[in-house]
């Protein structure tokens, strides 16, 4: 050590640490040049990306969703409104601990079991940064309660939306349908670029078929965003465009008139204006309260709707399948006429009991004994089954079938609304299709007479009944009459044009059937049901059994209860007769005879159309075009004709 | 007895105050980094001014320590040497058994104020070096070298196992610039460095998960872009998007809406170079490379080999903090607790670095007469 010691040249430690400092500078200088490399990489050759991605960084687009169009009737009278409410959201990502949070949000804001599991499953489907809904429609309650604890839940906020209400609640609940919170099979049917930031979509009715047309488009803004995401400033606005606004053919003054005459009972009407197609109302009973499916049913309230006995939720006059009974034979008389193989002063023998040669099975008139002998207008009048069952065996099945299905029987009628029934028109190709049996003559004769394999809807027999009043011109129903962009903005009509020429070559054999279906009304089954009516009704009843028959037994003895439980009441009918301007088809799930049980029903509707008409014979044309909007109370306090008598 | 005292304090307070023995350029280069970094820092922290106020106030701080310890000869210094050494690492050992269980724990609370011992390090660590190899035969033997290697070895292990990787890195990088600086061949050097990069995977063995987490993100940070990679890829665009000459002062958007995680602490760097660009990233480093040269020209004129082999060592280790931080924030390196120094908003890093370029200060003012 100490030989080391001696040996310390200090002169020389000095010029090598001269050295080594030198060396150690260059290296250091060689260090900052390498890193001021690495900057020059970053800041002149990947600059444009990076600035991209300080901009994107930066600047985020924020989706507006449009403001869905609103739904009038005719008058304008708004069915379909949105209104301003609150919910509760959550960005998932800036949720602390999302287990503590739901369990402690309850404290606060009531959820419900049903909240929390909808809210689970969106929050699966859902990314980080994109806020889910937790409880829609809160109370004032709910907010002040959640204002004051809000500092207790980052990431969930009180979030202003517009909601849907339907005012008239179950009125319209079959037509107008109902909007319901977008879920995973919605998304993957939508266009997401055009759903954004949108939380409902149109499940049922109009809501639903029209829904292109009512959503409208969104805008964005591009908001200026700190790393939170939060919204620092607006740096550019591109507006939406709302939906269109929808104005019905519907009166709600009808419609109301309508679902009143029910008075709960199960059943379904439909009129139509039989000069364009327009539905001016469309009831099935009962209904329900479409409100209750717009921020999501409470599991509750869906089982009650579904386990009621007489299912609400069934649009009877759309999905509804029945024998249309009687009601067919009017539609069945012109075909004879059209083929030329009844003359109206042809004549049939009615002995209350026609049977096929060779075979011991007869069939029954409605009368024991029969009506005698009867014309192409008595037999309407007084609905002589043996007419039609001969009738139909001299057209055959293919030709009764052809001829029925060009007004609209066995397929769907066209209307703007989705889930029709096609029902089944009686046809040899039907049958084949559906047992590969073939067709025996004696289902042509119970087919003359609306039963055996018919299946019809109050809808399609209404749009039939349509076309027949209508001089024959087939044309679709309509609920939609005209769209507008916009509250000020001027009605833009849609057309419903015909889907072909008139079905009656020959305007007498028309007159004919109106004639018989006059005669049904001053005397034949309906001869009650509107006396006193100013207008001429021209009408026809429809009693079609629900059962087969076991027996040939008559069922005069029976009470009414009893045959109610048995029978489907149908009533057809339009006025004013020589000029047709509404028809109308009701019917009663459970009704005894149809002209008794139903007729009330189209009568009903019928006297409310005429108080819409101003109560005297209809002027020529109804006030579509008038944009004076009627309060929504106006039908109940619109006074009934002098004359127009008492509603059943 | 007590008036003499406070006499000879007076004198004392008097000398520094009106012959300041202070080098000019340094103190200069120093004065006009602290100012660079005091209108980052406003900007970074968004126009805060008691956020620069409280780091000004800690400038000054420093400054007053820096004439203090300017006034104590590195003689004394030298004599005092193994004392603070040993010292300030029986605190890490303090800290170590304090900190027990308790995660990373790397401060040592005296009631009235909370300090890292491993900050002490910073300087009593090349001191040390310095202290040893001062008496040797230099270059020194592989002995020496085995003997410097330990007491490296001893704290910054304690320091690495806190954990705190960045002080550990700067407290052996000091010791091994005193060893450089002493003259160990370069075959030696080889050598060292050669049997370091095989000890990689061994030290890959001991590394935290989050460690490695953070150098493999460093290789591929986009595959977790909001968790580990977002540190990298934020501080990179902030950088790119700077380009040449900055979006200018106050107008970097992401520090001013956050995207840049700890803006005003550990990446205030990007904060500066998406500000003032690539021409204000050379100045800064340029001025970095000023202060480094003037600390060896000053160690180069120092008296004796304990007094060169620090105030080179502390000089080259300043340019770890500039290189590691900058290395961080252009994404070259991996996420390492690194400021960087005066420009980082902080307390200890600028009080001790200021205590550091004191001594240099007191090795100038002793420096040898040129003849």
């Amino acid at each position: 050590m100490k030989k080391r010691r001696a040996l310390k040249d200090p002169r020389g430690e000095a010029a090598l640490f001269q050295r080594r400092s030198l060396v150690g500078f260059a290296l250091i200088v060689l260090g900052l040049v390498a890193l001021s490399g690495r900057f020059f990489y970053l800041q002149v050759m990947r600059h444009d990306e990076f600035v991209t991605r300080s901009e994107n960084n930066r600047v985020k687009p924020k989706v507006i969703p449009p403001a869905r169009g609103l739904i009038y009737d005719r008058n304008g009278v708004l069915l379909a409104d949105n209104v301003p409410a609150f919910r509760l959201e959550v960005v998932p990502e800036q949720v602390p601990d999302m287990k503590a949070m739901l369990a402690q949000i309850g404290s606060v804001v009531p959820m419900d079991p049903d909240d929390l599991a909808d809210f689970r499953k969106r929050l699966k489907q859902s990314r980080r940064f994109e806020s889910v809904p937790l409880k829609m429609h809160l109370s004032e309650d709910d907010i002040a309660r959640f204002a004051i604890n809000r500092w207790r839940f980052p990431g969930v906020d009180v979030v202003p939306y517009l909601t849907r209400h339907y005012p008239y609640g179950g009125l319209f609940a079959h037509v107008i349908g109902y909007v319901g919170r977008i879920d995973a099979d919605d998304l993957k049917r939508l266009d997401p670029d055009r759903y954004q930031g949108t939380s409902h979509v149109g499940r049922s009715g109009i809501e639903r078929s029209y829904e292109d047309v009512l959503h409208g488009t969104p805008g964005y803004e591009l908001v200026e965003v700190n790393a939170d995401g939060r919204t620092q400033r607006v740096l550019e606005t591109h507006p939406p465009v709302p939906g269109k606004n929808l104005y019905l053919s519907i009166d709600v003054r009808i419609q109301k008139a309508a679902m009143a005459a029910f008075d709960g009972r199960a059943g379904s009407a439909v009129a139509i204006d039989p000069r364009n197609g327009h539905v001016l109302a469309m009831v099935s009973v009962p209904s329900f309260d479409p409100n209750l499916f717009v921020n999501g049913i409470s599991s509750a309230d869906y089982k009650a709707l579904t386990t009621a006995p007489d299912k609400p939720l069934y649009n009877r006059a759309l999905r509804g399948v029945y024998p249309p009974g009687s009601t067919v034979k009017p539609f069945l008389a012109l075909g004879g006429l059209a083929y030329g193989v009844r003359k109206p002063e042809d004549t049939v023998v009615s002995t209350g009991e026609f049977c096929l040669p060779g075979q011991s099975r007869c069939y029954r008139d409605d009368k024991r004994g029969g009506d005698g002998v009867v014309d192409m207008v008595e037999a309407i009048e007084k609905s002589t089954n043996t007419y039609f069952y001969k009738l139909a065996l001299d057209l055959g099945i293919d030709r009764l079938s052809d001829w029925m299905g060009r007004f609209g029987f066995g397929k769907k009628t066209g209307i703007d609304l989705e889930g029709e029934e096609n029902g089944i028109l009686p046809s040899r190709e039907w049958k084949q299709e559906h047992s590969h049996q073939p067709w025996y003559p004696g289902e042509t004769i119970i087919a003359g007479i609306g039963q055996g394999y018919w299946a019809v809807t109050p809808l399609q027999l209404a749009h039939a009944l349509s076309i027949l009043a209508g001089h024959g011109i087939p044309r679709a129903p309509k609920l939609v009459m005209a769209t507008q962009n916009g509250v000020d903005a001027p009605k833009v009509p849609v057309p419903n044009p015909p889907t072909g020429p008139s079905l009656v070559s020959d305007p007498a054999h028309l007159d004919v059937i109106k004639q018989g279906m006059e005669a049904v009304v001053t005397g034949g089954t309906g001869a009650k049901q509107f006396i006193g009516f100013p207008l001429v009704v021209a009408g026809k009843s429809g009693t079609a059994e629900r059962f087969s028959r076991t027996t040939s037994a008559y069922d005069t003895n029976k009470n009414t209860a009893y045959l109610a439980s048995r029978h489907r009441a149908w009533f057809e009918a339009f006025t004013p007769a020589d000029d047709p301007k509404i028809s109308v088809v009701a019917m009663l799930e459970a009704g005894a005879w149809g002209a008794e049980a139903s007729g009330p029903i189209v009568r009903t509707i019928m006297e409310a159309w005429l108080a819409t008409q101003g109560g005297a014979p209809a002027k020529p044309q109804p006030p579509a075009a008038s944009p004076a909007p009627t309060p929504p109370d106006v039908p109940e306090d619109v006074p009934v004709p002098a004359d127009g008598g008492a509603t059943p | 007895m007590i008036h003499a005292l406070h006499m000879r304090m007076r004198r004392f307070l008097r000398r520094i105050l009106t012959r300041p023995r202070i080098d000019m350029p340094l103190a200069m280069g120093l004065f006009a980094l602290a100012m660079v970094g005091l209108v980052t820092l406003y900007s970074a922290g968004g126009g805060d001014l008691g956020l620069v106020g409280g780091q000004a106030a800690r400038f000054v701080l420093g400054a007053v320590l820096l004439l203090l310890v300017s006034r104590i000869p590195p003689t004394v210094l030298r004599s005092w040497t193994p004392w603070l050494y040993a010292g300030s690492t029986a605190l890490l050992v303090v800290v170590a058994i304090l900190g027990e269980g308790r995660g990373a724990d790397r401060w040592l609370d005296l009631g009235f104020m909370r300090f890292q011992p491993s900050e002490l390090l910073k300087l009593t660590m090349p001191m040390m070096a310095a202290w040893y190899l001062h008496p040797r035969q230099l270059p020194p033997s592989w002995k020496d070298m085995a003997v410097v290697g330990l007491l490296i070895a001893i704290p910054a292990g304690l320091i690495a196992k806190q954990p705190d990787l960045g002080t550990a890195l700067l407290v052996a990088a000091a010791g091994a610039f005193a060893l450089f600086l002493s003259g160990v061949a370069w075959w030696r050097i080889g050598l060292l460095l050669g049997v370091a990069a095989a000890m990689v995977p061994v030290g890959w063995h001991f590394m935290h998960q989050y460690q490695r987490d953070r150098v493999l993100t460093l290789l591929n940070p986009e595959a977790d872009p909001l968790g580990n990679g977002w540190h990298i890829i934020q501080s990179q665009i902030a950088v790119g998007s700077g380009g040449i000459f900055g979006k200018g002062w106050m107008h970097g958007t992401q520090s001013r809406l956050e995207f840049l995680p700890e803006h005003t602490t550990d990446f205030i760097f990007a904060v500066f170079s998406e500000e003032f660009g690539l021409v204000g990233v050379c100045l800064l480093l340029a001025l970095y490379a000023f202060i480094i040269g003037r600390c060896l020209w000053i160690a180069m004129e120092a008296r004796d080999t304990y007094s060169r082999l620090l105030a080179g060592a502390i000089g080259m280790s300043f340019f770890v903090y500039v290189f590691v931080n900058g290395g961080m924030i252009a994404g070259m390196l991996p996420v390492v607790g690194v400021p960087l120094p005066f420009v980082s908003y902080g307390g200890t890093s600028a009080v001790s670095l200021l205590s550091g370029f004191g001594v240099l200060m007191s090795i100038h003012a002793n420096r040898k007469m040129h003849d």
